[in-house]
């Protein structure tokens, strides 16, 4: 058996097993300082000349920066170019957390006294101004501007004002379809923040050099986009603004474009100071100024055919972008993309706006923009499939694209669709047949998994539900103008293996899986590999860590790379043996020759070989996405090379006094091309699915006036270890040709079906429809409530209170 | 206060001195505004070894491990004992140490993450490997992604199973109700326990 498809032990768990992996706040520069920022404590608020005084006289205080002291632009570029690094004298902070003063100090705790003392200043002498905080406000007919750098115009943005970005859908005549529906359903779906609450905060630490430049270190998943940020920030070349990733302790989108700004926050400190300078933000700064998944308002209509046939659908997509527009249009875009599910539809409409408030800038966050607008389309689905008296596993299964149809885009689909055999795989593991046509209601009677260990008696009801959808891998067309990857790949003399990639490991298990591309390719032992720190001075821009791209885009780099050190190879041993080199295989360890595999010789052995000739067995890598296509006024086009599919079944318990809601069992089928790792593959369906229970169920970001009440982990709960039900995740293979060795991505999918599947369960159990996550128990239970009264209404006598 | 370096660049715009709140403006007169507390001796047992030494009192066990001890295996994901990721043992149990005073440790046995394999070796001899069964259970269970919330979890589990050496389940995921993971989803992090007490029977 080769690497690719084994299980490998990840290569980088000894060093984080005996806590000797260095994240960046235990790295340590000699010299250093602390820095801190100061934030703005209102949505919108006019910013004064800033009284740097009062922060220098805090002891240990060395430098107070404004955005005067900017040497290049104020300006941090993600898609377009409107956000300032810091918000400017004289001008506005646009949203609560916003940074307006950079302090640097021989102490952390210096440096945040200094900046508390700014932010109170701030509270006091700031003029509050109006703040549009609700989307639908902002894009109505006299909204006032919340963004001065960026809008689309109105006359392109269907009248609607604040609008960052645009996207459409236009296929077919929809309202020929619903009129040629024998059904049509329609509902209005919400949902709210998500905060990645990865366990490490941001942080980054600017090194100054001699001649102008910067070496950043920190917590990333886009070196080159920082790269690209220092540039601008401080005006000096790109090649003197190095960046260098330092073990990451979570991203999942968070740290995608987010990072730019602390990282250009130190090192405007340590070109200022001429000092290292360490900014590591509290988890309250960072929960209050970084990225969060945007809030979606998604109405959305489906029209079908007495049999189930889809015939049209139209959605309206609205996301809460913030102030400052960094990835919402790209984001806008995926959604756009995927927003009528993974189904056969004749005809499409879709209009998709990215709306400015005066609250923080939303960004990338696993599933990017498809995970709000699938809540809303996998929810009306099954409440299609009740009108139409169907099972909503059948209808999907009726109306899911197969090889040869075109997507809801157009895109005819000519390889890797393994959508039926993920249906099938998810209805036959969850036993969905008997357990969805079950005698209802269904009472359930085991003891909840919580600390409470209370044995309930008829007050919890169970309930089955699912959720279907495809994932289109890669940054698509929207994205393919960046859509490379770069790899460096060295063989050193004892037969060991150096790779550079320019994405990065998160935890997702990136480097392992290329570590077993590199192996695999060569003919040696994954633990031979060793991936290189991720530099942005090794390999050249090779896009951001994102879309699930990394095993495509830089595997595809890596067996570049090492199909050439490999041809210098086997070119010696050919000569040895008088055969052509591409007579020669490989498998783990060995080279033989294909025609009688007992003449073989160790890698090792090979490669002494190969010392001796002098031959060149260092190579780069590059690889660039195959092609795509979009046209922006159709909105149709071939948008991604590949798509991967995954179909969810959840099963709850609804406590139907309290409104609690315990998911019972998860079932999650992806087909992900090949699974390069399948214990790696298996965490990351388990992580999103988790991760996805939390979005539908627990996690709630609450804002007040714009300022959100508990930026901590007692505010914004997200899944322990008490809350997860066994999940089973299954790997179905339908072979990607140009993924390396067939794969695809896995790395978004899993998060993004949750909500809908455990929606559709409550419905099962409970007969309410829930139209807006999280579905805390206050909102089950009101809808329980609510369907009560409904249901039987009693007559109030005459004076009775309401 | 030490002179800086360089000094920081000026203003491009000259622009009206602003005007401060009269409470800042008296504070900033007064001198330093850090209350200098007198630095207190203490003595602990740190991973086998008996350490010393003089701490300011408002010195959290967190800080006095990751900057004064050297020792960064210990991580600070919240700083107010909400997500686990500072979990060390204090005298066999687990402790937030971002909620200890350094002081507070006067006289107990700390062991953190870079003490576990040699808590180990004690009870076990000295060949029993280089590393603790969690240690090893969590590589082959792939209980561990990021990798962040790691030692906090292995200090965890280890307070578990030297009182519950095979626990179920539910003890298990109550053992880690004060443990927040974002990557794993929890599953792997058990059967990585679960790794861990066989690798532990098979040492016998």
């Amino acid at each position: 058996m080769g690497e690719v498809g084994r299980s490998v032990p990840r290569i980088d768990a000894e060093g984080k097993v005996t806590g000797r992996t260095a994240y960046v706040d235990d790295l340590d520069f000699a010299g250093s300082l602390h820095g801190a920022v100061a934030r703005s404590p209102r949505p919108h608020v006019r910013l004064p000349d800033v009284p740097r005084r009062i922060a220098l006289e805090v002891p240990g205080v060395v430098a107070v920066l404004t955005a005067a002291d900017i040497p290049g632009r104020n300006r941090v570029p993600v898609v377009f170019d409107d956000a300032p690094a810091l918000a400017a004298e004289g001008d506005a902070c646009r949203f609560a957390g916003e940074g307006f003063a950079l302090v640097a100090a021989t102490s952390r705790k210096a440096a945040l006294a200094a900046a508390h003392r700014l932010e109170e200043w701030l509270r006091t002498h700031g003029k509050a101004l109006p703040a549009l905080l609700d989307p639908r406000a902002a894009m109505g007919p006299d909204a006032a501007r919340v963004n001065p750098n960026l809008a689309v115009a109105e006359a392109e943005a269907l009248g609607r004002r604040n609008v960052l970005s645009y996207h459409r859908v236009r296929k077919g005549d929809v309202e020929a379809g619903f009129r040629d529906s024998d059904v049509v359903v329609e509902g209005e779906y919400r949902t709210s923040w998500q905060e990645h609450a990865y366990i490490e905060p941001q942080g980054m630490i600017a090194v100054p050099d001699a001649d102008g430049g910067v070496t950043v270190h920190g917590s990333m998943q886009c070196p080159f986009y920082i790269q690209k940020a220092l540039h601008s920030v401080l005006g000096q070349p790109m090649a003197r603004c190095r960046v260098v990733q330092a073990a990451t302790g979570g991203g999942f989108g968070g740290k995608e474009d987010a990072p730019s700004f602390p990282a250009v926050h130190a090192a405007l400190l340590a070109r200022a100071t001429l000092r290292p300078v360490r900014l590591v933000l509290s988890r309250e700064d960072d929960i209050v100024s970084m990225t969060k998944r945007h809030p979606g308002i998604i109405r959305i209509r489906y029209g079908a055919k007495r049999d189930g046939t889809l015939v049209a659908c139209a959605v309206d997509y609205v996301l809460n972008a913030g102030a400052w527009s960094t990835l919402s249009p790209v984001v806008l875009w995926r959604g756009t993309m995927h927003a009528t599910g993974p189904y056969r539809i004749p005809h499409v409409k879709v209009d998709a706006f990215a709306v400015a408030t005066h609250t923080v800038p939303n960004g990338a966050y696993r599933g990017f923009g498809q995970p709000q607008v699938q809540f809303a389309n996998e929810s009306l689905v099954d409440e299609l499939a009740e009108r139409l008296g169907m099972d909503p596993m059948e209808l999907r299964r009726k109306n899911a694209l197969r090889l040869g149809d075109p997507t809801p885009t157009g895109h005819v689909l000519k390889e890797s669709v393994g959508f039926s055999d993920v249906l099938y795989a998810a209805a036959r593991e969850s036993d969905w047949l008997r357990r969805k046509n079950a005698a209802s209601p269904r009472v359930y009677d085991e003891p909840s998994r919580g600390p409470s260990g209370r044995i309930p008696r008829g007050e919890r009801l169970y309930g089955i539900g699912c959720s279907a959808l495809h994932y289109g891998v890669g940054l698509g067309a929207a994205g393919k103008r960046i859509d490379r990857a770069g790899a460096f790949l060295q063989v050193d003399a004892d037969g060991s293996v150096q790779i550079a990639v320019g994405t990065t490991e998160m935890g997702q298990g990136h480097n392992t899986v290329l570590a077993q591309i590199a192996a695999e390719e060569l003919g040696t032992a994954t633990e031979r590999v060793t991936v290189l720190p991720i530099d942005t001075s090794r390999v050249p821009d090779s896009g951001p860590t994102v879309a699930s791209r990394s095993t495509v885009m830089s595997g595809g780099a890596v067996r570049d790379a090492a199909r050439k050190v490999r041809a210098a190879i086997h070119e010696g041993i050919g000569r040895r043996w008088n055969l052509p080199a591409e007579a020669l295989g490989v498998e783990t360890g060995w080279v033989f020759a294909k025609t009688d595999p007992a003449r073989r010789v160790s890698f090792e052995e090979a490669v002494l070989w190969a010392a001796e000739d002098r031959a060149h067995l260092a190579a780069q890598g590059f690889f660039l996405a195959p092609d795509s296509t979009w046209d922006a006024k159709t909105g149709l086009g071939d948008a991604y090379y590949v798509y991967s599919w995954s179909a969810n079944v959840a099963e709850v318990a609804v406590d139907v006094r309290t409104g609690e809601v315990e998911v019972l069992r998860f079932v999650s089928v992806h087909d992900i091309g090949r699974a390069v790792n399948p214990q790696q593959a298996e965490g990351q369906i388990q992580g999103g699915v988790v991760q996805g229970i939390g979005y539908a169920l627990y996690e709630d970001l609450v804002a007040k006036d714009g300022v959100f009440e508990r930026p901590n982990f007692s505010g914004f709960i997200i899944p322990t270890a008490l809350d997860v039900p066994p999940i089973t995740p299954i790997i179905v293979e339908h072979p990607y040709a140009a993924g390396p060795f067939g794969a695809k991505g896995l790395g978004e999918p899993p998060l993004i079906g949750a909500a809908p599947a455990i929606a559709n369960a409550i419905r099962d159990a409970v007969g309410v429809r829930l139209r807006e996550i999280p579905m805390t128990p206050e909102r089950v239970l009101r809808a329980i409530e609510e369907r009560r009264a409904a249901a039987a209404p009693a007559p109030r006598p005459a004076g009775t209170a309401a | 206060m030490k002179r800086p370096a360089r000094r920081p660049a000026r203003p491009k715009r000259r622009a009206a001195a602003p005007s401060v709140p009269a409470e800042i403006e008296a504070a900033s007169r007064s001198g330093p505004t850090f209350r200098r507390f007198a630095p207190v001796e203490v003595s602990l047992s740190l991973n086998g070894r008996t350490v010393s030494a003089r701490v300011d009192p408002s010195r959290t066990l967190l800080d006095f491990l990751r900057c004064d001890c050297g020792l960064t295996g210990t991580k600070e994901g919240c700083g107010k004992g909400e997500c686990g990721a500072c979990t060390v043992l204090m005298d066999g149990k687990p402790v937030n140490a971002c909620l200890v005073m350094a002081v507070q440790a006067e006289g107990a046995e700390i062991v953190t993450i870079e003490g576990l394999a040699d808590r180990w070796c004690e009870h076990r001899g000295a060949d029993a490997g280089r590393l603790h069964p969690i240690q090893r259970g969590f590589i082959e269970g792939g209980g561990t992604q990021c990798g962040i919330c790691t030692p906090g979890f292995l200090l965890a589990a280890v307070a578990l199973l030297e009182r519950t050496p095979d626990p179920t389940e539910a003890e298990i995921a109550k053992a880690f109700e004060g443990n927040l993971c974002r990557c794993t989803g929890y599953r792997k992090i058990f059967e990585s326990v679960r790794r861990a007490v066989e690798i532990a029977k098979a040492v016998r």
